[in-house]
């Protein structure tokens, strides 16, 4: 009797294993979606133009931490990447010094300026500590397309968040404590700039070569193996 | 008991490649120097000096300096002043990194032309 009971009870653990198992591997599959990557098999690009990021927050930090950040996912993944401060400089001396507008230009005129393959469109959607009643983060959201400035066709499109609350938890204190740490957190997160390091972490998560994400570029090993 | 041993260590093998694949480039404070820049915080006296201290040290471990790195400094030199430097910086890039040629020659053919005609901008940059 006692051991029908002892075993019943371990085949539940194990469904619950496997259910959680599951779950797990469902989020994985939605993370990576299957992409048409026709497109930009046909194209491969060798260098990416990443234009100065559109910034749809308050915060005026977001357009140089996530730009300043771009360029070593995508150089680890195996493209050259444009000169982002040179790149900056060349768009101001000709009058254009806001994202939006630099993202209206014509790809034939970005191609024929800077001579790159293809161009990165970025906006950054969330960017910041957001005090949220128990708890506060700094959280980074950036979308993205990749466009052959050639052809003007898009070749991939992906957006990708990071907080730097992630995997947090075992909090003590009770609720009182959670509220003092929250507040003392959202202090912390906007004096010492916190989200800067959000940023790289949103950057390299939309940008990393991954199935789903963008391609291996010419510059890396693993270039032709996805 | 040895086959389990080696099959162990073949997985902590195979998992040390999954979490530290090789990186092409050494990064130095290269990202954290762009953004001060971009934020207008650090001067380009300051980041020359903390991006030249950085590339000793990746010559010295024989990391690669970053698309950029080069151009970057190039920027920097021009901001200064010091043109035969930014130059230096500039043609380093190219050379480094041929796909950045046809963008290097277009600022090259601009600055002579801004020599040669009308007087040159100041740059203004902090």
């Amino acid at each position: 009797m006692s051991t029908a009971c002892f075993s019943i009870r371990r085949v539940g653990r194990t469904a619950l294993a496997c259910a959680s198992l599951l779950l797990m591997t469902a989020c994985a599959t939605r993370q990576a979606p299957t992409y048409d990557y026709t497109a930009f098999k046909a194209s491969r690009p060798k260098s990416i133009l990443v234009l100065p990021p559109v910034n749809n927050t308050p915060d005026v930090m977001a357009t140089p931490a996530v730009l300043a950040q771009v360029t070593l996912p995508l150089a680890e993944s195996g493209y050259y990447v444009m000169p982002v401060t040179l790149v900056a400089e060349t768009f101001k001396e000709n009058g254009l010094s806001l994202p939006p507008e630099m993202h209206a230009v014509m790809p034939a005129k970005l191609q024929q300026i800077f001579g790159a393959d293809a161009a990165l469109y970025l906006t950054v959607t969330r960017y910041g500590a957001s005090y949220a009643v128990l708890d506060s983060a700094a959280v980074v959201s950036v979308s993205a397309r990749l466009v052959d400035l050639r052809s003007g066709q898009a070749l991939w499109s992906g957006s990708a968040s990071a907080s730097n609350n992630e995997g947090g938890g075992g909090n003590q204190g009770g609720i009182v404590g959670l509220l003092v740490a929250a507040v003392v957190k959202q202090i912390l997160n906007s004096v010492t700039d916190a989200s800067f390091p959000v940023a790289g972490m949103a950057s390299q998560r939309l940008l990393s070569a991954r199935p789903g994400g963008l391609l291996y570029g010419p510059r890396s090993p693993r270039y032709g193996t996805d | 008991m040895i086959k389990h041993i080696a099959a162990c260590a073949a997985g902590v093998a195979l998992s040390a490649c999954v979490q530290a694949p090789k990186s092409l480039y050494g990064w130095g404070s290269y990202q954290g120097q762009v953004y001060e820049h971009l934020k207008g915080t650090s001067g380009p006296e300051q980041q020359i000096t903390a991006l030249e201290a950085d590339l000793q040290r990746l010559r010295a471990v024989g990391a690669a300096p970053p698309p950029g790195y080069h151009a970057h400094l190039g920027l920097l030199y021009a901001a200064l002043g010091k043109d035969d430097a930014a130059l230096r910086e500039l043609q380093t890039e190219k050379h480094l990194f041929p796909e950045s040629a046809h963008y290097i020659d277009f600022l090259l053919s601009k600055s002579v032309k801004s020599a040669q005609g009308e007087p040159s901008k100041e740059k203004t940059q902090p």
